[in-house]
């Protein structure tokens, strides 16, 4: 059974008004356990609008969306989900640690294994000594680990990120890809990555999914079949070049249509 | 010199020159025989002891007996004081409380809101000494307590504010907070509980502050058709009779009647800085910001 899978999926805002929007058209796509799956496109393809659909966060007009077999809704009530936004989000009278057991709070953990839960999720993301911190007290980069070890705390079998490192400098950026990786060998959770950066998507991906706009639909899905543990090195290697181009023209020909 | 010096000293400060202005005036229109210096023309306000008593007769008026052979006039207003800040403390308890409930009725429920918004706003055009009397009256046949009714009329002017911001501070996290919280599958009361009211505290204090002074205000407005013999209203309202007579009493009572809202304003700042660290506080934010950013450095 896959992780995800998508058959003739569409989404239309306002239908039969004068502000319709087919935001995406017939989404067909299968993600795999364990896969890293990117969505990249040019902006306003619907890149977001498809995690939604994904994350129960909106209903699909058409087609049907399955996680782990079930429908989105009920995999949100089982809190498959773990979920992480371009804005860290972070609650501001919370502290770190306070902050990273909220989804175990709201879930109903009791307070000892909440606190242990969370403390191994800040060690994760290599935090653990500002657990004690506030979310302003924090660099963008810090505070975005933060809510990723927030979105993983109830260990999610699906980690959707939207953008998650947009609003990040490119070097912190670059740490942060490399970071994620690592946390995801060792959770081996299936990731639904959207982002508008090309090396981004290829340098952490499994497979890169190409997006066209009006209406947003699949063009191309480029295997990225780098080695792993993928590295700085990799960065360098001739295979990672071939490969964005690869990407690159995917795109470009979206563009020219 | 620390800020609480300096903030202290800014308030004694600014005390000094409205006495000052106070007193110059007054000598002003003395020396000129009540008119603006080299012309004729007369000054809005007349400088004699029965318009304007000199602030050291306010003082020494709130030091003397209120009557003869009675209690020291600021032992019978500060006794009065106390006797209405019992009805106002009880109506900002309870319109506070009644304002929360509102908020969060209209942040659950559109219709709600659109219903009953538009009431809320006008219960606060309608003159509050025409409502008072007619809760009086109402009281008067259920047998309640007077000063119960007087809290009821103060309530009656503290729920708004807190209304109406609690509203605004439960709408303000964003939407992504709202969905992270619905990826987690929490339930509205979670929501409620966990995000919106957290969220909705610093904009709640600044309408606790109106709240307090809006209590006092409709407690001494309330106590006159109640014909309260024992607060503040009676007593401003008497000294108001005899202002030509003695017009350094009514002037004491205003200054024990504001001291009466400022220290109550003052109990709410200090349960705010109890509760909400400066970074979170509305109008500290200005000061927290350099501070904040020093300790980020400091982390980074």
């Amino acid at each position: 059974m896959s992780a995800l899978s998508l058959s003739g999926v569409g989404k239309v805002f306002n239908p039969g008004s004068d502000q319709e929007v087919r935001a995406v058209h017939g989404i067909d796509l299968e993600v795999g356990r364990g896969e890293f799956v990117s969505v990249i496109g040019p902006s306003g393809c619907g890149k977001s609008t498809l995690l939604r659909l994904i994350g129960d966060l909106t209903p699909p007009s058409a087609g049907t969306v399955s996680v782990n077999g079930k429908t989105p809704a009920r995999a949100r009530l089982d809190r498959d989900y773990g979920m992480v936004f371009q804005s860290a989000t972070l609650l501001d009278w919370r502290k770190v640690a306070a902050n990273v057991e909220l989804p175990l709070e709201i879930m109903g953990m009791g307070e000892a294994e909440r606190s242990r839960q969370a403390a191994a999720m800040l060690d994760l993301v290599q935090l653990g000594r500002f657990a004690g911190h506030y979310p302003w007290q924090l660099s963008g980069g810090m505070q975005q680990r933060v809510a990723i070890a927030r979105a993983l705390a109830f260990k999610p079998s699906i980690l959707l990120m939207d953008e998650p490192f947009g609003a990040l400098d490119e070097m912190t950026r670059e740490r942060m890809q490399a970071e994620l990786l690592r946390i995801r060998a060792e959770t081996g959770t299936t990731v639904v990555f959207v982002t508008h950066s090309i090396p981004e998507a290829v340098f952490l991906s499994t497979r890169v999914v190409i997006m066209s706009s009006r209406p947003g639909t699949i063009t191309e899905v480029v295997d990225i079949d780098l080695p792993e543990p993928r590295s700085y090195e990799t960065r360098e290697d001739r295979r990672f070049f071939d490969l964005l181009t690869k990407v690159r023209e995917g795109l470009r020909a979206v563009e020219a249509s | 010199m620390s800020p609480n010096t300096r903030r202290v000293l800014s308030v004694l400060g600014i005390l000094a020159v409205l006495v000052a202005v106070w007193e110059g005036y007054k000598w002003m229109g003395t020396a000129t025989g009540g008119v603006w210096p080299g012309t004729g023309v007369e000054l809005p306000v007349r400088t004699n002891e029965r318009s304007m008593p000199h602030t050291w007769d306010v003082v020494i008026a709130l030091l003397r007996p209120a009557r003869r052979g009675g209690d020291m006039l600021l032992l019978v207003l500060l006794k009065a004081a106390l006797f209405t800040w019992r009805s106002a403390l009880l109506g900002f308890v309870l319109g506070s409380a009644v304002g929360f409930g509102l908020g969060v009725l209209f942040v659950r429920s559109a219709l709600a809101e659109r219903g009953l918004m538009p009431h809320v706003v006008a219960s606060q055009t309608v003159p509050i000494l025409a409502i008072a009397p007619i809760l009086v009256v109402w009281a008067g046949r259920l047998n309640v307590t007077r000063w119960l009714v007087v809290a009821v009329v103060s309530a009656y002017l503290a729920f708004f504010p807190v209304a109406i911001n609690t509203l605004r501070g439960l709408r303000s996290p964003d939407a992504t907070a709202s969905e992270l919280m619905r990826s987690y599958a929490a339930t509205p009361n979670q929501v409620l509980w966990k995000l919106q009211v957290p969220a909705a505290l610093p904009y709640l204090f600044p309408a606790l502050k109106i709240a307090a002074t809006a209590s006092i205000i409709g407690a001494i407005v309330g106590e006159l058709p109640a014909s309260m013999p024992d607060g503040l209203g009676r007593a401003i309202l008497n000294f108001a009779a005899a202002f030509s007579a003695a017009p350094a009493k009514l002037f004491a009572s205003i200054l024990v009647a504001s001291l009466v809202g400022i220290g109550f304003v003052g109990v709410v700042v200090l349960a705010e800085r109890m509760l909400i660290p400066p970074s979170r506080r509305l109008e500290d934010l200005e000061a927290a910001g350099p501070r904040g950013r020093d300790l980020k450095e400091v982390v980074a």
